[in-house]
């Protein structure tokens, strides 16, 4: 008997052939679609629509994260910049110190996936980490309690790594001090409340766009998987979800990390991205909100919805430049007719394709 | 209520919230130059803070640069084509600025960029305009390292340390004073520059700076800190903030009874000080770029045009706006092509340019070597008290 069971689920498993190309096809997908975009899309639009781009990546890799606490799971943080500014600022200190340290100067070491640009991915994955160690530390405490809590908790982290970062010194310059200066000197010279100035700029739409895919896909199998599903119980009854058996602080502080870890590598583009400059005030409290808007406007838990949200709320302003006397009443006025008239967002719970007409269109189609 | 989580509940308020401030932030006139350019105009970006905290400095700089414009397009523009002018709004933040400049830049194709006011958004401005070999030349940022971003960046402005300078030459030397105390704020990079180099300055006089208080961006209450500088018993307290936060200081401090005269910088060069600080700013000094009553034929003609145009007399900012606009006007006429190069070579070569705002030295750091005015706040305007030229 035992034999035969384990040779039905053995056919009812696909094969390893068929599992690899599932589990790899998307990425590799990503990763096409971002060198389409860096290679050929790009160079044609001209610079101005890549930067804008660019934009929408960054904004597509915030929302989709925030999307993995406040959508997920329910939880309100209104700190997101702030895991942002911390990853901006760690990635920032190893791409800058490590080219003084290591070459001596701020020249760019090669070019695409030159050794520069190596030192950029790892400063990417530091600074995620780092706000991922940051994520783990302000949400423990602050998960374990249900209601409210976060929203203040992460109010108020935001406004201690703004205070933080403008006690800094100014950005070192000189490849000597560099070379003598300690660990902890270099750590605190990050330029203080004039900004983290003369960043290499070493982001581009690859890099972005992979970053955005991955964390759209990662989104998207989270919500598919057992943990997505015991997340979204906690969303909708934290009592029952944790009566069937779900440790809810786990998962809820799990979710968390995950999403200050997306933020921190949101941080790391931006900061070495142009025209920007990473500086404590820009990246406060008003950030941090317009991040809530793309994931409420798009329908909280809504993987594709927040997406489109957040290219829409970047391309927007941009696009009604010519008339900017109006744009911000319009764009507020928009924000506060979705929410009385779709207080679900956009979207909802569901993604473009589980949206009935979109999903009639598909069917008629094959 | 599965389909009402507490925090969608909480969603629209602080929504609502959020727009408010957005939208209090944007005044209604964000400036919008430019049209079509065609082969026989010249395209000039700016960029300003027209609307944000920010928002009269970047209005102020606007009209400067627009009567300038005028007046050379008057008097035949630049090798017989007219300058145009195209202007974005930055609303005072790094992102925007670096956005609406590379829009000028590659979008909007500009042969040269002015902008900005504030030294952060010059230096997020300034980066892309060097990147992209496209002279610019800020009117009024003040900080040592805007320049420094290399060689196509350039101010018509001076810069902080010799503002400094001058505010401690003013206090040690017209006012007597021997102790003084520095209240100043912490969250902005001007204010702390400032700060330093006048304590280098006070201190090379043969002065003391007794107490150096802090305050951040946005504080109201500076109470506590006046507390400590009532304490110490100085002759003069220096105050290197902008206007918003020196007027609440001003009032503050008067109604503390401390009554030693105030001196600070070019941060209060605004007609709000005056509105805001009332009869406690009056009788206080500041060092400026110009002061309207200079008896210099190049300042009166500028007054008057100003005033006939906009029926306001200008402060320093739409004087050092004009000054940014007419100096690179007139190395576009010296320059042999409007290239990037060529364009930036010209500007630097600039040597005794008779600005509204003094003769017009470029230095060897694309910095502009001229004199600094002292004026006084009296019946809520500024008076011209001396003037100090630099290397004294």
């Amino acid at each position: 008997m035992e034999a035969s069971f384990q040779d039905r689920s053995a056919a009812l498993r696909p094969s390893m052939g068929k599992a690899a190309v599932s589990a790899l096809l998307p990425p590799a997908v990503v990763i096409g679609l971002a060198a389409l975009l860096h290679f050929v899309i790009g160079p044609a639009i001209g610079y101005f629509y890549a930067k804008v781009l660019t934009d929408v990546g960054i904004a597509v890799v915030m929302a989709v994260s925030l999307n993995l606490v406040n959508g997920y799971t329910g939880q309100f943080s209104i700190g997101h910049a702030a895991f942002m500014t911390v990853g901006g600022y760690a990635a920032g200190s190893v791409v800058y110190y490590g080219h003084y340290l290591i070459w001596g100067s701020l020249q760019q070491q090669g070019g695409f996936l030159g050794p520069s640009t190596l030192l950029y991915v790892v400063a990417l994955l530091v600074g995620g980490l780092a706000a991922a160690l940051a994520g783990f530390v302000v949400g423990l405490p602050s998960l374990r309690l249900r209601g409210d809590y976060l929203a203040i908790v992460t109010l108020g982290f935001g406004e201690i790594v703004r205070v933080l970062v403008t006690r800094t010194n100014d950005v070192l310059f000189d490849a000597d001090e560099i070379a003598a200066a300690s660990p902890v000197t270099l750590l605190t010279s990050v330029g203080g409340s004039l900004g983290f100035t003369g960043l290499p700029f070493l982001t581009n739409l690859f890099w972005v766009w992979v970053a955005a895919g991955a964390v759209i896909l990662f989104s998207y199998r989270l919500k598919r998987s057992d943990q997505g599903r015991a997340l979204l119980s906690i969303r909708e009854d934290e009592i029952a979800a944790e009566a069937m058996g779900i440790p809810t602080t786990r998962f809820k502080v799990q979710a968390f990390v995950y999403a200050a870890f997306f933020a921190g590598i949101a941080g790391g583009l931006f900061a070495h991205e142009v025209g920007t400059t990473l500086n404590p005030q820009e990246l406060g409290f008003q950030k941090s909100f317009e991040v809530v808007i793309m994931v409420v406007l798009g329908g909280m838990g809504s993987v594709t919805g927040t997406t489109i949200a957040a290219a829409a709320l970047v391309i927007l302003p941009e696009a009604l430049r010519s008339f900017s006397d109006y744009r911000m009443i319009a764009y507020a006025l928009t924000l506060i007719l979705v929410m009385l008239l779709r207080p679900q967002g956009l979207m909802g719970l569901r993604e473009v394709w589980e949206i009935p007409a979109v999903r009639k269109l598909l069917r008629s189609g094959r | 209520m599965a389909l009402f989580p507490r925090a969608l509940r909480l969603a629209p308020i602080l929504l609502a919230l959020a727009c408010s401030g957005q939208t209090a932030d944007k005044g209604p006139d964000a400036g919008q130059g430019g049209g079509e350019h065609g082969s026989d105009v010249i395209l000039v970006g700016e960029y300003g803070s027209m609307t944000g905290a920010e928002a009269t400095f970047g209005q102020s700089t606007h009209n400067g640069i627009m009567l300038a414009i005028e007046e050379i397009n008057a008097a035949g523009g630049v090798g017989g084509k007219k300058i145009e002018l195209k202007t974005y709004d930055d609303a005072g933040k790094t992102q925007e600025a670096g956005t609406v400049v590379t829009r000028l830049v590659t979008e909007d194709k500009v042969v040269a960029v002015l902008g900005e006011v504030n030294s952060k958004l010059s230096l997020a401005g300034g980066r892309i305009a060097q990147q992209f070999g496209v002279p610019m030349v800020s009117p009024s940022s003040t900080n040592a390292q805007v320049t420094q971003v290399g060689d196509m960046i350039f101010r018509v402005c001076f810069v902080d340390e010799f503002q400094g300078f001058v505010g401690a030459k003013f206090a040690a030397e017209n006012l007597q004073a021997k102790k003084a105390a520095i209240l100043y704020d912490q969250g902005s990079p001007y204010s702390k520059g400032l700060k330093d180099d006048f304590t280098k300055a006070f201190v090379g006089f043969g002065g003391e700076v007794v107490t150096d208080q802090a305050y951040t961006t946005g504080d109201q209450d500076f109470g506590a800190q006046l507390t400590s500088i009532k304490q110490a018993g100085v002759d003069v307290i220096y105050l290197p903030g902008y206007y918003t936060d020196v007027g609440n200081i001003a009032i503050q401090m008067r109604a503390q009874g401390i009554t030693v005269p105030m001196v600070g910088g070019d941060g209060w060069d605004s007609s709000k000080l005056a509105e805001i600080g009332g009869p406690a700013i009056e009788g206080s000094y500041y060092s400026n770029h110009y002061a309207a009553e200079e008896d210099r034929p190049e300042v009166k003609a500028f007054v008057k045009a100003f005033t006939d145009k906009y029926g306001a007399t200008p402060d320093g900012l739409a004087a050092l706006g004009y000054d940014a606009a007419r100096v690179l006007a007139d190395a576009m006429k010296r320059s042999p092509s409007l290239g990037g190069k060529d364009l930036a070579k010209a500007i630097a070569e600039t040597k005794d340019f008779p600005g509204v705002t003094g003769h017009i030295t470029i230095d060897d750091h694309r910095n502009a070597q001229k004199p600094a005015v002292v004026v006084e706040m009296k019946g809520g305007a500024p008076h011209f008290v001396a003037s100090v030229a630099p290397g004294q």
